[in-house]
């Protein structure tokens, strides 16, 4: 009897735990996938780019933020409304989770910068690659990694 | 100089460590007590070497010795001594160092203690020590030494990552460590069990109080690096589960298991396989705990690729320890003579069982959502990532039920019992956790969500059956209770308080982002906020604006808190500095998040109801483990003859009645 109770409560923490798992994996996109409408609409995703150079828009009295994220090929806009973390800011690598709006905006609830100033995440590194694998990220950052 | 000395001590350290792990282990084979009697002064030439490694790294640390290279990497010129200490573990190779350096305390307090222990057996245990010690030596010394000199000596050091800057890295890792190394401790113990083939009651004595001060370090460790993550990360989270974070949870969940599996395994002579299975699990994530952490395999396994000499190393010592103990175990584990009685569902055994099998899936799941990304990567299947609602989803169904018999473990007998019994002693508990649990979130915060209210009561519930078990055990007797049971009643009541208060902070917490000029207020669930303003303020390290809010609640002030936005000298980095007011029912939290338009800056103010339960509860939980290890049971001498114990156990047994 209790080896029979076991066996169905762990066939149900099975069954649980691959449910469970199956609904909350997250896929990694970069710009470009999303410029080739690769990329669905209203599933959540992480992005991961640069954050181009002179896009912050922070201009309404409300925290929503405007930026673009750029890698070598196509630049996305994201908007975000809340607080930014500590080592956001323009031509720095990020990753944000969140997805794209109908209008081809990319709406972010999460945005999460690298951790220290010489750590760059992978994805984004990856993500800063052409198609040959040479990075087009700007000359400095790459002696920083 | 003083650098070549710590790393010539290393390698000393690593001779010991060799001596220590094969002159016994030869001892053992042919039977030669010379040789096993070598094991702890081994260990103690070993300690005494790793300690002089140490303080020489200390030394360097102190005295800004920046042509060594991980001190320029890590430390500063302006940075506070007490952080330049604690940045000795700040990063890869010193905290391999540390680990060593526990390690080493391990083994000397095995070493101290061996004379409770026969002889085969202590000197077994530190041989097996010796091999971990070995292992994690020649990884110190020929991929990452922290010895290594740069040449010419940069003028002044890199900083420490400013995240660090606080006193959790003083702390934190030195607690988290001991709970990891310590499982060591029970490993060889495991180990031991199979080169001898005995696992017996003797056995168990001897590990479990190795076991449980583990597991109470190993609980410090992770609440504390709950609480700093909630006071340093400014984003008002105590739980993220983040990789690093499962790391170390994962050997917390089979090291909790194995505990209760012990208890079994002594009281009945049954689950012996299974114990020592749980012990090499323990001991095998807590392996992976360190080095998914410090590998850089987190940040990327690219990252871990970069320097293959020390991915192939981690690899193939990883194989090597766990591949070898299982295979130890594959061999020599159906030896061990099986319980021939059925385990009834209502016992404590069968509860335990239960319990283990809990404990087990939970970490299983855990483990999954943390190395399933890794893999993946690996293979070239896509980045992916698992996020919190998928540890939630399988994470709470699986503990929930856990918190339920948590309650019926102080009543619960040995082999059988009547569930009239159960009935009688569990209706009272039952009543005051439901009246309980229900009435102090509503008088405290109010009315609200029904998963939190019953969490409250679950949680209510572990404490009232522990406190129950305790009131009707001392009644009628005079002298105390025996400090085992009281530290499993704690333990318990801390698990009741921890869950009341991750129920209450999830069901009742707010948060919000607000733009404020000075001068202008928000209000966060009856508290108003008002922005006085920022001013400049100059630190040893690093320059900040320093918020100035001012809470009211009904209109009368309660506090002023002061968030600051850092930016650090050397590195240029800026941190968040949030600042608390800390209460028993809740938490008030503000932190700056950036200066917008005018004077104004956007502020993140939070609400957490309770949260200091979560810490409270872990610890009491590791207290309770540390007054079970007080108790004199567990320090008995070898030559007390056994019967003396089981007479101990029978006065226990009628103590229970």
């Amino acid at each position: 009897m209790l080896v029979g109770g076991l066996f169905v409560g762990l066939a149900a923490a099975v069954a649980l735990a691959l449910t469970a798992f199956s609904e909350n994996i997250l896929y990694f996109h970069q710009p470009s996938e999303i410029a080739a409408g690769e990329v669905p609409v209203n599933t959540r995703f992480r992005i991961g780019g640069l954050v181009e150079d002179g896009s912050v828009d922070r201009s309404g009295d409300d925290l929503v933020v405007h930026f673009t994220l750029a890698d070598c090929a196509a630049s996305v806009p994201v908007q975000f409304k809340g607080t930014l973390p500590d080592l956001f800011r323009e031509g720095q690598g990020i990753v944000a989770y969140g997805a794209l709006d109908e209008s081809g905006e990319f709406v972010a609830d999460e945005v999460l910068a690298k951790h220290d100033e010489n750590y760059m995440s992978p994805d984004v590194a990856d993500a800063m690659k052409d198609e040959q694998g040479n990075s087009c990220m700007p000359a400095e950052m790459q002696a920083q990694r | 100089m003083i650098p070549e000395i710590g790393h010539f001590a290393l390698i000393l350290a690593l001779g010991l460590a060799l001596i220590q792990t094969v002159v016994p282990l030869y001892g053992f084979a042919r039977n030669r007590a010379d040789c096993l009697a070598v094991a702890a002064p081994a260990a103690i030439g070993q300690f005494a070497m790793l300690g002089v490694a140490f303080v020489s790294l200390g030394f360097a640390f102190y005295a800004n010795d920046f042509s060594v290279a991980y001190v320029a990497a890590n430390s500063h010129t302006q940075l506070p001594w007490f952080y330049r200490i604690a940045a000795i573990w700040g990063a890869h190779e010193g905290s391999l160092l540390l680990w060593m350096m526990l390690l080493s305390c391990w083994s000397l307090a095995v070493a101290a203690a061996s004379r409770t222990l026969p002889r085969e057996v202590a000197s077994c245990v530190l041989a097996v020590m010796g091999s971990v010690s070995v292992g994690f030596l020649m990884f110190t010394l020929f991929t990452s030494s922290p010895f290594t000199r740069e040449f010419p000596a940069p003028g002044e050091g890199r900083d420490l990552n400013p995240l660090l800057q606080d006193p959790g890295l003083v702390f934190h890792p030195p607690m988290l460590y001991m709970g990891y190394v310590g499982f060591c401790v029970a490993f060889a113990f495991a180990i031991t069990a199979l080169i001898t083939g005995r696992v017996d009651s003797a056995w168990t004595r001897w590990t479990r109080p190795w076991t449980i001060a583990a597991w109470a370090f190993l609980t410090l460790g992770v609440t504390l690096g709950s609480w700093w993550a909630y006071n340093e990360l400014g984003w008002g989270g105590w739980w993220f589960w983040d990789p690093v974070e499962n790391a170390s949870f994962m050997p917390w969940l089979v090291g909790t298991a194995l505990i209760h599996s012990l208890a079994v395994t002594e009281k009945r002579g049954i689950f012996k396989s299974w114990t020592v299975l749980l012990a090499i699990t323990a001991f095998a994530l807590s392996l992976l705990g360190t080095f998914l952490v410090r590998s850089g395999v987190l940040i990327s396994v690219h990252a871990f690729a970069t320097d293959p000499a020390r991915g192939v190393y981690i690899l193939a010592f990883f194989t090597i320890v766990i591949g070898g103990s299982l295979l130890l175990y594959a061999i020599r584990a159906p030896k061990f003579e099986a319980g021939t009685e059925p385990v009834a569902a209502l016992s404590r055994e069968g509860l335990l069982l239960l319990n283990n099998i809990f404990l087990v899936v939970a970490a299983a799941g855990v483990l999954l959502g943390t190395l399933y990304p890794i893999l993946a990567d690996s293979l070239g299947m896509g980045r992916i990532s698992v996020g919190p609602p998928y540890f939630n989803k399988v994470f709470i169904p699986l503990t929930a039920p856990l918190v339920v018999l948590v309650g019926a473990a102080a009543v619960m007998a040995w082999k059988r019992t009547r569930a009239e019994l159960l009935r009688s002693r569990l209706w009272a508990p039952l009543i005051i956790a439901i009246v309980v649990g229900v009435a102090m979130p509503l008088l405290t915060v109010g009315p609200g969500a029904l998963a939190a209210i019953a969490g409250c009561v679950l949680g209510c519930w572990a404490i009232a059956t522990a406190l129950e078990d305790i009131v009707r055990r001392c009644r009628g007797r005079r002298i105390m209770l025996p400090r085992h049971v009281l530290g499993m009643a704690l333990a318990h009541i801390g698990v009741g308080v921890f869950v009341i208060g991750i129920s209450l902070v999830s069901g009742f917490g707010g948060e919000h982002d607000v733009r404020l000029a000075p001068g202008e207020s928000t209000s966060m669930a009856g508290h108003e906020f008002t922005f006085m303003g920022t001013r400049h303020v100059e630190g040893p390290n690093f320059v900040a604006e320093v918020g100035d809010f001012v809470v009211r609640k009904d209109g009368e002030q309660i506090a002023e808190l002061y968030p600051a936005k850092r930016r650090y000298n050397a590195s240029g980095q800026t941190m968040t500095e949030s600042d608390i007011d800390i209460g028993i029912w809740r938490d008030l939290y503000v932190s700056l998040g950036e200066p917008l338009s005018g004077d104004a800056w956007s502020v993140r103010i939070y609400y957490r109801p309770f949260i200091r339960w979560i810490w409270a509860g872990g610890f009491l939980a590791a207290i309770g483990g540390l007054l079970a290890l007080s108790d004199k049971r567990y320090r008995r001498r070898a030559d007390a003859p056994a019967r003396r114990a089981v007479a101990t156990d029978r006065n226990d047994k009628a103590a229970h009645a």
